[in-house]
């Protein structure tokens, strides 16, 4: 059977079909296990094996998607939390990259501030979401602190364990060259970070959206938080 | 390879010569002075549990132009001390001099091979031996023409902008000697920079660079604990005792042969006379 297969193309031109075949097969899965997952919830709701109340059915979510999208500029809702989260996610990034590096610069600092940042990282940041609204008011900036809230103390920690986690021996190298601690920090430091800092950013985006959502549960007018809770009192 | 090499320390050695006027010059302008001295060094290491002796009343000089390698049982102190030469590292007591001066104001480059050659691999092969340059803010139209020139010479050119996971062991060690050699050091310390490399790299590769180095009369210290390293490329041995690390014995390489490289220094019928002295001294107490 393979001999057969041989005849038809070079060892390397097979290797590549092959590879090609294997990449086509899990795209083709990745499609299939969607629109399986849409075709079952539908056909559940359908027969009733869920209650399509609770559960809602796939054709139902994008009749309501379209109704909101005419009536209840949808569109408008979205792009406000949208915009709310990537200025929080930014700030978030900025405010963490500075900390991470003042707690690197100055190892004593970070001594002290170390339980610290392990409670505020692990306080029920939602909890505080009422209070920022009595501190700063109904409005948007008091979404994106709730947004910043809730991402900036673990990113923080994250990046900065990323810094200490550089070998010694290349900071060493650093100091043989004649370099500085601020070399060490350009030269190594960061450019070795940068995975680190880019899985920080997968993380941050998505609890920036969190933190959002929550501070719209509470003060917004705006937003999908709002839209959440609006639902949910009118049982739509 | 050897024409190559022969460039690179002629433009290294270019500098230390300049300084040797004050030295005492014999054999039609050979210099013999001290590079290095160190007089009774000693350092310890403190912890809450206590002190740990590392280094005591070490002394020892290394001629211009020598060979010296430093063996001793492992963790005895070796790389302690080249920390100690290069300056990272700020003895207890006693005194380093290179030159006859304080090292702070000595001014001389001094080179710093470590053990793994720790290429980044965010950067190219050319802008790792830049690093250097770039962080003593010397980058020149000159030197960059001097490391390309290396690169060439080394048989790195056509991987210029390749990135080091695309080397092999021994071509990474290379870059990672151009890299130190850039800086035009006066003094260059190795500490086992070949212990990363699987064995017939190497031998390879210490042949390569211990002729190099010998040709142009460059001086330089290894550490090592390796015996047979430290008699193919030394001119002088110096057995270290257990921590706290002193110098034991001090054993001067001869060989008969001319033109001696480390390859043939292992096949020499001296080779296993030294092997076996240096073997005694470093079992004697245990």
């Amino acid at each position: 059977m393979m001999i057969s297969k041989r005849k038809n193309c070079s060892m390397q031109e097979c290797y590549l079909r092959r590879q090609k075949m294997i990449k086509l097969q899990i795209r083709i899965m990745r499609f299939f296990v969607l629109i399986a997952f849409l075709v079952l919830w539908e056909a559940a709701a359908d027969f009733g094996w869920i209650d399509s109340f609770i559960f809602s059915s796939p054709s139902r979510v994008i009749r309501t998607f379209l109704i909101m999208w005419r009536e209840q500029d949808l569109y408008v809702h979205i792009g406000i939390t949208i915009y709310e989260t990537l200025v929080s996610f930014f700030l978030v990034m900025g405010i963490s990259i500075v900390f991470a590096i003042l707690l690197w610069l100055f190892p004593r600092l970070s001594a002290v501030m170390e339980p610290y940042l392990v409670v505020l990282n692990s306080l029920p940041k939602s909890a505080l979401a009422p209070l920022l609204i009595v501190w700063l008011g109904a409005n948007i900036r008091t979404i994106i602190v709730a947004g910043i809230s809730v991402a900036v103390f673990g990113s923080v920690i994250s990046i900065y364990s990323g810094f200490s986690g550089v070998d010694p021996d290349m900071i060493k190298l650093i100091y043989t060259l004649g370099g500085t601690r601020k070399d060490t920090l350009t030269k190594v430091v960061l450019p070795w970070s940068v995975p680190c800092l880019l899985s920080a950013f997968k993380v941050n985006i998505g609890l920036c959206l969190v933190g959002v959502v929550i501070g719209e549960f509470i003060g917004a007018r705006r937003g999908l938080g709002y839209l959440i809770i609006y639902g949910s009192q009118v049982f739509r | 390879m050897e024409a190559a090499s022969y460039y690179i320390l002629k433009t290294l050695i270019r500098r230390t010569e300049k300084e040797c006027d004050f030295t005492v010059c014999l054999m039609g302008g050979f210099c013999m002075g001290a590079l290095l001295e160190l007089e009774n060094i000693s350092l310890a290491y403190h912890t809450m549990e206590g002190e740990t002796p590392a280094i005591s009343n070490l002394s020892f000089s290394v001629m211009e132009g020598e060979f010296v390698a430093l063996v001793g049982p492992s963790g005895c102190g070796k790389s302690t001390i080249l920390n100690l030469i290069s300056h990272l590292l700020e003895p207890e007591f006693g005194t380093i001099r290179i030159l006859g001066k304080p090292i702070q104001e000595s001014g001389l480059n001094i080179g710093y091979m470590l053990q793994k050659d720790h290429l980044f691999e965010w950067r190219t092969i050319y802008s790792n031996m830049m690093l250097g340059l770039e962080i003593n803010h010397t980058v020149t139209p000159g030197k960059k023409e001097m490391v390309q020139k290396m690169m060439d010479t080394y048989g790195l050119g056509e991987f210029r902008d390749a990135r080091p996971s695309e080397l092999s062991g021994g071509m990474r060690q290379r870059a990672a000697l151009i890299r130190t050699l850039a800086l035009e050091p006066a003094l260059l310390l190795l500490d086992e920079p070949f212990s990363a490399l699987d064995y017939q790299t190497r031998l390879n590769v210490c042949d390569d660079i211990g002729s190099i180095i010998k040709k142009e009369g460059k001086t330089a210290i290894l550490v090592t604990h390796d015996i047979s390293e430290a008699i193919s490329m030394a001119d002088r041995v110096l057995v270290l005792s257990k921590r706290p690390a002193t110098v034991k014995k001090e054993i001067t390489i001869r060989f008969a042969m001319k033109e001696r490289t480390p390859m043939k220094s292992r096949s020499a019928p001296e080779f296993k006379n030294y092997f076996n002295q240096i073997w005694r001294e470093l079992n004697d107490d245990q």
